[in-house]
């Protein structure tokens, strides 16, 4: 994994800016960048496609699935775009980088691979229409410019994926209208979610193919500057309840007040923004993960919807040890309600 | 006197006088007879049969070849003495393995100048040589090689003719038939013979007899 | 009584430490200039490891297209198959005053990145500034240091883990400066690869793959050629250096078959003498091995500079570092003495071992036997020289060329012996005196015991003649070419695209006419290809050094509808006038000429100017060369560089331009000179030390004479006409041989090794120096035996005679 090495510390100052893992550097001041707006109202479909004025921006989804063999799985498939300086330009002079981590976990494996990618010479992008997010031959494909329907393939080393996903319920935009607020100092990100994918396929592991089906959540982000200076990582929730009600909410660490927040969607598909502080997450049990202590069981209670559940991971070794680390995998839910979700924990070093 | 010797004493390097390998030895040849010189192995006889060949430098005395005392003469002055003056005949024959048996014959009174080509062709039917010409030393027998080596010094027609041991490295029949046909050739040719020998037989059929003990002449 | 019978037979040398002398400075100088050749070659290519190591590319494999460059959308394209390649564009850019190799990578993808980003790091720099404007260039310290001398505009980042004289750049920058924006030159196919892609042979028709193993080796493939010629010319010191050993080897069995005799008698099994005679050997061997690496390393340490110009003259290949002390040629030269050492002994060891326990000591083949034995070998000569012939037509190459020499120089010394012989035999015919007649006879006589020495110098002086021949013709041909090729008065480089423009301006006022030499990079199947574009001037089509063309040449390459090639590109790829050339993909030419283009190892193409940038708009305009009709040649230069500021590096005359050529040439060829002079210098030492191994041989023949009546100093004399005689001889053979010699290598190994073939001259003056060289080693070779033969005592010459020998 010679080209990982490589990468690891060109990208990990790219990191930095694109995760709240402390803005060391380069990430302090976005020359010339846009900034999220509250009054941005998202347009679709163009808001499917690239915001390369912004500094930092994902197509980021998981999915739950259950094998013929009724075994659980998940997988994650995640398309970075990061901006060295804001526009574009033509080939190589283009100052966008893409970056994609795809992952399959299921109870005692967890397989992950990454993509670089140059801007501004075809090798990785994203339009959108028809919608296509793509790095060398990972793809999410739609074929109109709607992401209602959507195909999705990636592959590593040891693994490789071919999904379909189809969407039965609408888009959410989280926070307000899409702006969703990150600090008590007002840092922001444009945020909406498709978490009504119905999804089937194969994946192929090392033992063979599986053939599977689930639900898929897809989480669409940009912004220039989304954490506050002080906020060292987040433990981010994406739950799917039996019952069809959805919870997304986030931590954000910080050295002085944790900032949470989130969004109920319930059974029809109804978004509510959660007032600041109302979430509420707390670790339970911490695994030892590549060196680190990690929290792989947590109390996840919504006193508002009467939520107070035990979020277990399957594998609590879903470590993606790739350019930059961190936690992501599938969950399952006990207690006042149960279910399925993803859950991703950063800044854990 | 083709050869007269003074009182000739020698020493090698790191021979005192009293081990000195001749010790004042004197002795006198003159044109046409002959000297046998015997003795032990040491005795000095090869030194003295060299000394009186020009080939070595002696001590102290005086050695005089066809009048001319060798005492004082350059390196080119003895060497012209051999070439012309000198034969040798001796136990390993010594021919030179690169010449036929013509040109070996021709070689030493060619060297000197002497060559006479008569002379040289009655040498070689004397000698039963003449079907032999053209081969090359290695090609002859022994006795062929001492009577190719006996033809080479007559050709030159010399004063004086020196042998050391001249039928040594022959079986008895071959040394016999060598030592007539020189004995022939050198009374016919009027040459002084000096010849070192250890074998009283052989001593015999010279002229006169010399014995050498510890360098000194008996 | 192992040791008792081994101190007996190591006794030898004690009383013969002349004899012990020569065998170890034989095998030592044979080890030495073996190893010397070794070490530098293992030095060079350790060195372009070390440089496709420093590129990160050792053990990656390639795709590079079989003409022209990859888009980059093609790249692009194989990416989102799911191949993981890292895209490289090359290229040569200007900065300033000096020309620097640039190697455009994406930072994201190629093997080098960890290391660039330490560098990077270490300067307390962001490795990602290096992919934004304007720019950052990492190198070498060394290269750094002309970087940053050269241009201000590009940040330069030192790092060892670049080879010197590469600048490396993200290929937002290295596309920018070569204006190349759309192309790649070829990609690296990464080591990790997602299984069940489909085969690269489907996807890239038209790119070919190029395995690691051989795609690491571009250099090494050119400067191959190169090395097989040191190994060569090592592999004839060595030779040289064995006919050295086998005569003294052989002397110092014969002298001790009494004692062996005299051991096997008293009880000692003839297995464990063979045993004792080889373990000695070996010890020998290797004492003598060590001393010759101990002197290979020096004499390596003295031409390796000289090599290194010379790679990087013809090649530009890249040689840096020291002489080092590797394994590899250690224990090479360590094995190469010990298996010679046995190999020069062999015969002598089966005579022994086939020794009957009583015997008279056998004499020695002269006459007959040695005829027989001369007349076998000219029939193997004769063979020998056959089956070189015939390997040479049969098969194409560069080993096939060297075969052939091989088979020829072989076969040559087989055939000396009788050659000589006859010679001598007719010397002797031709004789009138006695002293004259016993002299030939007698040197015929020493023919066996000299002709292996004789080979040697046989074998040194063809050597000398035919590379001397070689390069002698090389250079009359180069200057020539240099006359016709550099026909401009003048020769500008400015410092941009626009300076050029007002020079061009500038000029036309000044009612001279100025030739822009512009030309584009590219690749055809997969080696660089340079086209040039020129501008039409009668000057080309007088001068221009056309080897083969159409009639009408100019006319159809002035119009743009036909290509012309260089000799190497079109030797390379069987192409005559008239055949279609694919310069670029798209882009097909009808070849009119083919012209001679020494000094360049690479493929090169020229096409009228409008038709080149038409498919390259964007190449570089800065290389001037002006014809100027006045003789103020220094006044133009002058006011050229008042008006512009050019730096005087940048503004040459013909003259010094033709001087800076040749200089690199003579450069180029001063390692070839030293080995010559190394290989005559052992042959001549060969010769002296088989007159020494004669010495003892000598006496009992010449005591005879002297008692005939010949001075000692004759004597001598004749040690050294006959001396003379004998190189004479061999001199006289060696000058067909070297010519032959000479030939193959302008017309087969050049071809071979350059892609060039050149005009053979005649230098008879080198000739009659060479000769009197020959002669002049034979004296020196036969001064030691001769002097002492003068002053001999006539008791050693007396020796001879007495009886109890």
């Amino acid at each position: 994994m010679n080209a990982r090495i490589a990468l690891s510390a060109l990208i990990c100052v790219w990191a930095t800016s694109a995760l709240p893992q402390g803005y060391a550097g380069l990430g302090t001041v976005a020359e010339g960048f846009a900034f999220p707006q509250q009054e941005t109202r998202l347009e679709f479909p163009l808001d499917h496609g690239p915001h390369p004025d912004f500094r930092i921006e994902w197509w980021y989804l998981t999915a739950n699935l259950m094998g013929e063999d009724g075994a659980d799985y998940g997988i994650q498939w995640t398309l970075f775009r990061s901006a060295l300086a804001p526009g574009e330009a033509e080939s190589w002079q283009s100052p966008q980088i893409w970056m994609a981590h795809a992952a399959v976990t299921s109870e005692d494996q967890h397989l992950f691979a990454e993509r670089i990618a140059r801007g501004g010479v075809g090798q990785a992008g994203v339009q959108s229409m028809p919608f296509e997010a793509w790095i060398d031959n990972w793809v999410m494909r739609s074929s109109d410019e709607t992401i209602e329907k959507i195909s999705l393939s990636a592959d590593g080393r040891n693994f490789s994926y071919d999904l379909a996903l189809s969407a039965d319920g609408p888009l959410i935009l989280h926070g307000d209208h899409g702006y969703s607020v990150k600090s008590a100092s007002g840092q922001a990100s444009h945020y909406y979610s498709q978490p009504h994918y119905q999804v089937s396929g194969t994946i192929e592991l090392p033992d063979g193919p599986v053939k599977i089906t689930g639900h898929g959540w897809l989480d669409r982000e940009w912004s220039s500057q989304p954490l506050a200076e002080d906020q060292s990582g987040w433990d981010w929730f994406s739950l799917s309840f039996g019952n069809g009600e959805k919870l997304m909410g986030f931590v954000l660490r910080s050295e002085t007040r944790d900032f949470t927040s989130g969004t109920w969607i319930s059974a029809d598909g109804t978004a509510e923004p959660l007032t600041p502080g109302s979430f509420q997450a707390t670790p339970l049990k911490t695994s030892h993960v590549k060196g680190r202590e990690i929290p792989t069981r947590w109390q996840v209670s919504l006193p508002a919807k009467r939520v107070s559940v035990e979020v277990q991971a399957l594998n609590p070794q879903s470590w993606m040890g790739a350019s930059f680390s961190y936690w992501e995998g599938p969950v399952t839910v006990t207690g006042s309600h149960s279910g399925k979700g993803y859950l991703e924990m950063t800044g854990y070093e | 006197m083709v050869l007269t010797i003074r009182n000739v004493t020698k020493c090698y390097p790191g021979q005192t006088e009293e081990t000195a390998v001749l010790r004042g030895v004197s002795l006198d040849l003159a044109a046409g007879s002959s000297l046998a010189l015997t003795g032990e192995s040491g005795s000095g006889k090869s030194t003295l049969l060299h000394l009186a060949g020009a080939l070595d430098q002696f001590d102290s005395g005086e050695i005089e070849i066809a009048g001319t005392r060798l005492s004082g003469l350059s390196d080119s002055q003895r060497a012209a003495l051999r070439r012309n003056d000198v034969s040798l005949v001796f136990q390993q024959f010594n021919l030179i393995p690169s010449l036929d048996t013509g040109k070996n014959i021709a070689l030493h009174a060619r060297l000197g100048g002497t060559w006479d080509e008569g002379w040289g062709m009655r040498l070689t039917d004397r000698l039963g040589l003449s079907g032999l010409l053209e081969r090359y030393p290695e090609q002859l027998s022994g006795g062929q090689q001492q009577r190719v080596a006996i033809a080479r010094a007559l050709a030159v027609r010399p004063r004086l003719l020196l042998a050391d041991e001249p039928t040594g490295n022959l079986d008895e029949a071959a040394s016999a038939a060598v030592m007539e046909l020189m004995l022939d050739l050198v009374r016919e040719s009027g040459t002084a013979l000096f010849l070192v020998t250890h074998s009283a037989a052989i001593a015999q059929l010279l002229d006169r007899r010399l014995h050498l003990h510890h360098g000194m002449a008996k | 009584m192992t040791a008792a019978a081994f101190l007996a037979i190591l006794s030898h040398w004690r009383r013969h430490p002349l004899q012990l002398a020569t065998l170890i400075a034989g095998l030592a100088l044979a080890a030495g200039l073996w190893s010397a050749v070794q070490a530098i070659n293992a030095e060079a290519r350790a060195s372009y490891a070390r440089a496709a190591e420093q590129l990160g590319t050792a053990g990656v494999a390639r795709l590079i297209p079989e003409s022209g460059t990859i888009s980059v959308a093609r790249y692009a394209s194989l990416r989102r198959s799911g191949w993981q390649l890292a895209p490289v564009l090359e290229g040569v850019i200007r900065f300033e005053r000096q020309n620097f190799d640039i190697m455009g990578v994406d930072l994201l993808q190629h093997p080098l990145a960890p290391a660039l980003t330490k560098a990077a790091e270490a300067e307390a720099v962001s490795p990602l500034e290096a992919l934004l404007p304007p720019g950052r260039i990492f190198a070498h310290p060394e290269t750094a240091v002309h970087l940053a001398a050269s241009q201000n505009v590009h940040p330069v980042t030192e790092t060892e883990a670049l080879p010197p004289g590469v600048a490396l750049a993200d290929l937002s920058l290295a596309s920018r400066l070569l204006r190349r924006p759309d192309s790649l030159s070829y990609l690296l196919v990464l080591p990790d690869q997602a299984q069940g892609l489909k085969p690269l042979s489907d996807l890239a028709p038209g790119l070919t793959l190029v395995p690691a193993s051989t795609a690491a080796s571009e250099t090494a493939r050119l400067t191959d050629s190169f090395h097989l010629n040191l190994t060569a010319f090592g592999l004839l010191s060595f030779a040289v250096g064995l006919f050295i050993v086998q005569g003294t080897i052989a002397l110092s069995l014969e002298q001790r078959r009494g004692m062996i005799r005299t051991l096997r008698s008293l009880g000692v099994p003839m297995r464990l003498v063979s045993g004792l005679i080889a373990a000695e050997l070996a010890f020998l061997a290797l004492a003598a091995g060590i001393a010759g690496l101990a002197g290979g390393y020096l004499v390596a340490a003295v031409l390796l500079p000289g090599v290194n110009a010379t790679l990087a003259g013809l090649y530009g290949a890249p040689v840096d570092g020291s002489l080092s002390l590797r394994p590899g040629w250690v224990l090479s030269g360590l094995a190469m003495t010990l298996g010679g050492t046995f190999l020069a002994g062999a015969q002598s060891l089966f005579a022994l071992w086939r020794m009957p326990l009583l015997a008279a000591p056998a004499t020695h083949a002269r006459g007959q036997n040695a005829r027989r034995s001369h007349l076998a070998g000219a029939v193997c000569g004769v063979a020998s020289i056959a089956g070189g012939v015939l390997i040479l037509t049969m098969f194409q190459g560069l080993i096939s060329g060297f075969a052939f020499l091989g088979a020829l120089m072989l076969g040559a010394a087989l055939l000396l012996p009788l050659l000589i012989s006859t010679g001598l035999s007719l010397g002797a015919r031709l004789a009138k005196r006695p002293f004259a007649e016993w002299l030939w006879a007698d040197t015929r006589a020493q023919l066996p015991g000299m002709s292996l020495a004789l080979m040697a110098l046989l074998l040194a002086l063809a050597a000398n003649i035919g590379v001397g021949t070689m390069v002698s013709s090389f250079r009359l041909t180069f200057t020539g070419w240099l006359d016709q090729r550099l026909f401009a008065e003048v020769y500008v480089t400015t410092a941009s695209d626009v300076q050029g423009t007002e020079l061009a301006r500038w000029l036309d006022a000044q009612g001279i006419k100025a030739l822009s030499r512009r030309y584009h990079d590219t690749r055809f199947k997969g080696a660089p290809l340079r086209i040039y574009g020129f501008e039409d001037d009668t000057a080309y089509r007088s001068n221009w050094p056309l080897l083969d063309a159409l009639p009408d040449v100019w006319d159809q390459a002035v119009s743009g509808q036909a290509v012309l090639v260089n000799e190497q590109l079109a030797r390379r790829h069987g192409l005559a006038p008239g055949d279609r050339f694919e310069l670029e993909p798209g882009w097909q030419l009808p070849i009119a000429g083919v012209y001679s283009d020494y000094g360049n190892p690479h493929g090169q193409a020229m096409v009228s100017m409008p038709s080149l940038l038409e498919h390259a708009p964007d190449i570089p305009n800065r290389q001037f060369g002006l014809r100027v009709a006045s003789h103020d040649i220094s006044g133009l230069i002058n006011s050229i560089r008042e008006e512009f500021d050019i730096p005087r590096k940048n503004i040459t005359d013909q003259a010094t331009a033709k001087a800076r050529s040749l200089a690199v040439f003579d450069r180029t060829f001063v390692i070839t000179a030293a080995l010559n002079l190394l290989t005559l210098g052992v042959a001549g030492f060969a010769l002296l030390t088989s007159l020494l191994t004669l010495w003892n041989q000598r006496l009992p023949q010449l005591a005879p004479v002297w008692a005939m009546g010949l001075t000692r100093r004759q004597l001598a004399s004749a040690e050294i006409l006959r001396s003379l005689i004998l190189a004479a001889f061999t001199a006289v053979l060696a000058l067909p041989l070297g010519l032959v010699l000479a030939w193959a290598l302008l017309s087969v190994i050049n071809v071979e090794a350059f892609g060039w073939k050149l005009p053979m001259y005649l230098f008879p003056l080198d000739w009659l120096r060479l000769f009197l060289l020959a002669l002049l080693a034979a004296v020196i070779a036969a001064a030691l035996p001769a002097r002492r033969l003068s002053r001999i005592d006539p008791a050693e010459l007396l020796r001879v005679f007495t009886n109890e020998r």
